[in-house]
């Protein structure tokens, strides 16, 4: 599904630079649900941002679902992102002036589908995230947890081979954390890869494996037993 | 290619982003306001001039003769100079071709009576080529002419507003109107472009009224045009050489001011020209000074508007949004709103001119508007700078990389 190996980016900071990936070996299987762990400042992030190829790497091999990323166009890599790739981010990311179901459609816009479809597909989408009925409000007169669960729909709208969640919880408080987790690990149940980027251990071990970043180094791999966050809410 | 799509995009985009709509909107309404009241003002005061002189003839001389006011030859100063036919042939014959057309002037005040209606107007007693000199037009009948110089015949040529007040309703044209106690036949009726006191004359050959008046060869003023392929230089050397000819026949003082006045069209148009001309210099300047400040103010605004959407270009970028799509939809949306904006400013602008317009004749503004290519020029010139100014940092917030975008709070 997705391999990465010898991976190494630096950011320029003034004269000198911060090397602050590696040499990442990593090999995530389909239908996997990965946690990547580390500390500000460890690179999980950056790493997240180069799978999804939000950013460039400096050197080292890429391969998704047996494509191989590399010096893609903007055309190109917008057209991968569309197609392979879905975003959750911790801030959500919605647009602030389009209601959640034009959100929702919005990748499928870039897809080129049909009005009638993207409606279509937007409120099937917002139903299985439990909001249709929220379908035409407006970002801001939604909680924080109904904005993730637009965005995590939004993610789905355009089938994504992978879902890459950055802090998907890092802006919401525990309980609404775990209704999250809960959907997200329903959706690894059936049949969805998911990369998650956290820091916090309760959210991690709610996945199947666990990657643990240091100074841009992988420092573990581990499969875990997964706690289900159902028994929580 | 239409896409309705991209349009409904740029619609929601506009229509949720009011503030930021009108901002961008308004400094282009204003600009092109500014520029279609400026040159329409400009237009006006072209429109008045233009209307002082298409009245007469623009290469006239007038000639007048007043009293003397230097002792000269012998002479006593306060002599009264009187021009008589044979100083109006002297001019004639003396200068031939370099005079176009030439006409005697007897100013009499009269009471015109026909049937019941009863009123006073001024007399000219003109020669035929007075008709091209004052740019006559004849609405009706015919102008004095030769045959009516040699027998005197007692006709006149009223002015439309002459037929109007005394002929109520009725043609005038073949009747017989009474001018302080004679009856003179009516052969034309006349309209003219000045003003409605030129409409309000009566011409009657001059020397029928020589005749009637006096039984004398009295001239009160002569006017020429002089040859039109003059230059205004050659112009005004002849008007000089007429003054110095008469003065000269009339023995008169060379300083003498008053004795006789030579007045040449060509000078003050001269001084006219040359004040349009900087007039046209100066409006221009200052409408593409406005214009200018126009192009930055919406320039200004478009880097604003592509910095404050960066983030939405990152999500966009992040949910697969090409670089093109992301461009157009923000070049588009400028496009459509500094065209329409201008349009508005168009609409104020000439519609402020069209309120204001009666007005402001008093500061000698004549039907102030402008001329629709110009306008539409302008808002053109709007149009390409906004898009320029939004096409450059769209392009460049287009190629930042989404993660760099999504970061921007």
């Amino acid at each position: 599904m997705l391999k990465i190996s010898q991976l190494h980016k630096s950011y320029p900071i003034g004269d000198s630079s911060l090397h602050v990936l590696k040499g990442i070996d990593l090999e995530v299987e389909s239908g996997e649900m990965v946690a990547i762990m580390g500390s500000s400042g460890s690179g999980k992030s950056t790493l997240l941002n180069i799978i999804g190829m939000l950013d460039e790497a400096d050197s080292g091999d890429y391969i998704l679902d047996g494509v191989p990323i590399k010096n893609l166009t903007e055309k190109k890599a917008a057209i991968y992102r569309n197609k392979f790739l879905g975003f959750i981010f911790q801030s959500f990311n919605l647009i602030n002036y389009k209601n959640a179901l034009e959100n929702v459609a919005l990748p499928l816009y870039y897809q080129g589908l049909k009005r009638r479809e993207r409606q279509e597909k937007g409120k099937f989408h917002l139903k299985k995230v439990g909001l249709l009925d929220w379908a035409h409000h407006l970002p801001s007169e939604l909680s924080g947890g109904q904005k993730q669960r637009v965005a995590i729909a939004r993610a789905l709208a355009a089938d994504p081979k992978l879902l890459l969640a950055d802090e998907p919880t890092g802006a919401l408080d525990t309980t609404t954390s775990y209704e999250i987790m809960e959907f997200l690990q329903q959706l690894n149940d059936e049949g969805k890869t998911i990369l998650i980027v956290t820091h916090e251990e309760d959210i991690a071990e709610m996945c199947k494996r666990v990657v643990r970043l240091r100074d841009g180094v992988i420092m573990e791999d581990k499969k875990v037993n997964q706690v289900r966050a159902s028994q929580y809410v | 290619m239409f896409d309705l799509d991209l349009w409904r995009e740029i619609f929601q985009s506009i229509n949720k982003n009011r503030l930021r709509t009108i901002l961008s909107g308004f400094t282009v309404v204003f600009a092109i306001m500014l520029f279609t009241i400026l040159f329409g003002i400009t237009n006006g005061l072209k429109n008045t001039f233009t209307e002082a002189f298409a009245d007469d003839a623009n290469n006239s001389i007038f000639i007048n003769s007043g009293r003397t006011t230097k002792a000269h030859k012998g002479l006593q100063a306060g002599r009264r100079i009187q021009f008589e036919n044979k100083d109006f042939n002297y001019i004639k014959d003396e200068n031939g071709n370099k005079v176009e057309f030439i006409t005697a002037r007897i100013y009499k005040n009269v009471s015109a009576t026909f049937r019941n209606e009863q009123n006073n107007y001024s007399v000219r007693a003109v020669h035929p080529d007075h008709q091209y000199l004052e740019r006559t037009i004849m609405d009706e009948g015919r102008y004095i002419n030769q045959r009516d110089l040699q027998e005197k015949t007692k006709v006149v040529v009223i002015g439309r507003l002459v037929e109007e007040d005394l002929f109520l309703r009725t043609k005038a044209l073949g009747k017989y109107i009474n001018l302080s106690g004679i009856q003179y036949k009516i052969v034309g009726v006349f309209s003219d472009d000045g003003n409605d006191n030129e409409e309000r004359l009566i011409y009657m050959p001059v020397t029928t009224a020589q005749q009637v008046y006096g039984n004398n060869e009295y001239i009160d003023q002569i006017n020429l045009t002089y040859n039109p392929e003059m230059n205004f230089d050659q112009a005004i050397t002849f008007s000089n050489s007429i003054e110095k000819k008469l003065k000269e026949r009339f023995s008169i003082a060379p300083l003498d001011q008053s004795a006789i006045r030579v007045r040449n069209m060509a000078e003050a148009k001269k001084n006219v020209n040359q004040m349009m001309t900087v007039l046209g210099v100066i409006v221009f300047i200052i409408g593409m000074g406005t214009l200018i400040a126009g192009i930055v103010g919406i320039s200004n605004i478009m880097i604003f508007i592509v910095k404050e959407r960066t983030k939405e270009i990152g999500i966009r970028k992040a949910l697969g949004a090409s670089p093109k799509s992301i461009v157009s939809i923000i070049l588009i949306e400028s496009v459509l709103i500094t065209a329409i904006a201008g349009y508005i400013g168009l609409l104020i602008g000439t519609g402020i001119l069209k309120l204001a317009g009666p007005g402001l004749e008093e500061y000698f503004i004549t039907n102030p508007s402008v001329s629709t290519p110009l306008v539409v020029f302008a808002t053109i010139t709007l149009v390409l700078a906004g898009a320029l100014a939004g096409y450059l940092p769209a392009k460049k917030a287009s190629r930042i990389k989404p993660i760099v975008a999504l970061r921007n709070e």
